[in-house]
Parts: C-alpha cells; sequence; structure tokens
C-alpha cells in the first residue's frame, strides 16, 4: 500500500513538474518574441510589401506566408474573411518566408506578376492549385505556369521579369528579416507587432478582435 | 521479504530516472521544438519503454521485470555513449550514421560547458542498469 502511494505520489508530481515547465517556458517565449518584434518593429513592414486593405486602417496583420506551405493555403480564406469582416478596419501585408526548397522562385513569379498588377488573383490561383505544382511539398516553377492562365497575365514578359535582381532582394530581404523576428514556421502572424502567443486561428481571430476593440476605444 | 522490499524500491528508483529521461526528452522535443536526431530516436526507443514495463512488474512485485527491461537499458547505453563520442570529436564526422535531417554531431544543448543531452542519456542509462543489476543481486542472495 505504501508502495502505490509512493508510485502515484511521484508520477503526479513528476507530470505536475513537466506540466510547470511547459507553462513557464511557453509564457517566457511569448515575453520573449514579443520582445524582439517590439525591438526589431522597422523590419516588420517594408515598404516594399504587397498588401490588401485600407493603408489607415488601425490593425495591421503582418503575415510570413511560404506559397507552397499546406497551412498557408488553408489561413489564407479565413485571414480574407476577416478583412471582408472589417471593411477599412484591417490592413494585410505579406511577407515572403519561402522555406520549401525551390518556393523562392514561385515567389520570384508571384512578384512578376505583381508587376502586372495581378499579386492578388495569381497568389489566390497558386494557392488553389498548390497539390499540383508542389507535388510531395516540392515545389516546382515549371508547373506554375497553367494555373496562371486566364488571369490576363503577359507569362513571356514574368518569366524575364522573375529573374531581376530587385525581385531577389526582395526575397533576401524578407528572408533575413523572418531570420530577425525568428519565424521559423509558417504562417506567422504579427498583429499590431504582436506575435500570436501560440499557433491557431482561434487565437489569430482572439489578437484581431482584441486590436480592434482597443481601436475602438482609442477613438 | 526485507531484501524484496529493498529490491522494489531500487526497480522504483530506475523507474524515476527513466520518467524523468523520458519526460526531459519530450521537453526538449514537443516543447522547445528541438528536433530529435536519428541516435536520439534510438536512445529514445529503449528508454520510452522502461517508464512502462518498470510499473507492471512493480505493482504487484515480479522481479523477472529486471529481465524483461535490463536488455532496453543496456542497448539504449551504447547508443548514448556512441552519441557522446561523435559529439566530443574522438569519432570522426565520416562513419557518423546520419547524414541527413538534423546532424547527430550537432550541440543543442551545452550547460556549464560540458553537459550536453547524450551525456544525459548515458548518465541516465547507466544508472539505471546499475541499479537493476543491484535489484538483481539483492533478490538471488
Amino acid at each position: 500500500m505504501k508502495q502505490k502511494t509512493l508510485f502515484i505520489a511521484a508520477a503526479t508530481l513528476l507530470l505536475l513538474g513537466f506540466v510547470g515547465a511547459t507553462l513557464v517556458y511557453k509564457s517566457e517565449k511569448v515575453d520573449q518574441s514579443a520582445q524582439r518584434a517590439e525591438l526589431n518593429g522597422n523590419v516588420l513592414v517594408r515598404m516594399h510589401s504587397p498588401t490588401l486593405g485600407n493603408a489607415d486602417a488601425p490593425v495591421v496583420i503582418v503575415e510570413f506566408l511560404d506559397p507552397a506551405c499546406e497551412t498557408c493555403r488553408v489561413f489564407y480564406p479565413l485571414v480574407k474573411k476577416m478583412l471582408a469582416e472589417n471593411p477599412d478596419k484591417i490592413r494585410l501585408v505579406l511577407r515572403y518566408a519561402p522555406f520549401h526548397n525551390g518556393s523562392d522562385k514561385v515567389v520570384a513569379v508571384l512578384e512578376a506578376a505583381r508587376k502586372q498588377g495581378k499579386f492578388w488573383p495569381a497568389l489566390e490561383a497558386l494557392l488553389a492549385a498548390q497539390a499540383e505544382w508542389a507535388p510531395n511539398h516540392t515545389p516546382q516553377v515549371a508547373l506554375v505556369w497553367k494555373h496562371l492562365e486566364g488571369l490576363g497575365l503577359n507569362l513571356e514578359q514574368m518569366k524575364a521579369d522573375m529573374t531581376s535582381p530587385a525581385i531577389a532582394n526582395v526575397i533576401a530581404q524578407d528572408l533575413a528579416d523572418a531570420r530577425t523576428l525568428n519565424v521559423t514556421k509558417t504562417p506567422e502572424f504579427f498583429v499590431n507587432r504582436i506575435p500570436l502567443p501560440s499557433f491557431g486561428y482561434e487565437p489569430l481571430k482572439k489578437l484581431v478582435d482584441n486590436a480592434l476593440k482597443a481601436a475602438r476605444q482609442a477613438k | 521479504m526485507h531484501d524484496e522490499s529493498t529490491a522494489w524500491t531500487l526497480i522504483f528508483a530506475a523507474w524515476l530516472v527513466a520518467s524523468v529521461s523520458t519526460l526531459g526528452a519530450l521537453f526538449f522535443g514537443e516543447v522547445m521544438q528541438l528536433p530529435p536526431c536519428v541516435l536520439c530516436w534510438y536512445q529514445r526507443i529503449c528508454m520510452f519503454p522502461l517508464v512502462l514495463i518498470l510499473p507492471v512488474g512493480m505493482f504487484p512485485f515480479d522481479r523477472k521485470v529486471i529481465r524483461y527491461a535490463l536488455p532496453l537499458a543496456a542497448i539504449g547505453w551504447p547508443f548514448a555513449v556512441f552519441h557522446v563520442l561523435l559529439i566530443a570529436g574522438v569519432i570522426p564526422e565520416s562513419i557518423k550514421p546520419c547524414t541527413q535531417g538534423v546532424p547527430c554531431s550537432e550541440k543543442v544543448i551545452e550547460w556549464f560547458g560540458f553537459v550536453t543531452i547524450p551525456l544525459l542519456s548515458v548518465v541516465a542509462f547507466s544508472t539505471i542498469i546499475a541499479l537493476l543489476v543491484l535489484a538483481h543481486l539483492r533478490g538471488s542472495k
């Protein structure tokens, strides 16, 4: 009987210790990334980034996105819905985090589409067809073109544009900023410079709702 | 009867070491999100089952559990030693078994300048082996 009590007490203590350590570690981590975003606020938003929504919107969502990332594809319509539900209140700033091997070339395609004023339709077309041009999580830029037909893009022009050093610079800058902000997974969101406390749609929604409420009260 | 209870306590101590190691490995992997390398996985394969097997032999007490648990610890130990030697550079890069993913020779944690995760693993496996052997000797007298 005594042995059983000892065993159960030890097991409980060990589990409690694990849970406690996890909570402490997570809260420190959130503080750290909040501090990092605070300190590096200037690298969070760059002039070159594609944006959606009102330029003077009180709530700015910065999303680090990889076009080949499946979770990014899942989140994209959810974020767009937030923008649609709060017209003129939210601005979306996209940053590139092409962590998949070969994804940077697809980003270059998107930037080339941007030169023709069709960034968002191109992004949406590519996200929708993600499984076809990135089979087994391996992005293949040669496979993206057919999914861009019908958007009124000059594909020949894009193929010439996507190799420009300006586009390479944008990608390199975004990757460097991702490193500074310790963004290691996509999608990563910052809402008015605050990083997601934990990953998921609910935490993002809560962060955005709080920012919207704060903006209303500030008026 | 007295020897039986000493043997039980030794096995319980071995279980404590295995449990702390397991929770520690899970903390590094799942909470701190440090990806485990191949050698880490082999050590995990030998360590994690001990947490489950040992209590099965503790309630009710069955000393045969030493027989079932000891091989796991004995197989895990050389993996841990190999891993430490790899990190220390005693074993050259060329014969390290993992080339993809996380390199095993990478030191992700170094406390007080010498405590690495594989070193903790060697200490844990050695302690578990010692405790189980002691428990076995207690009973066979």
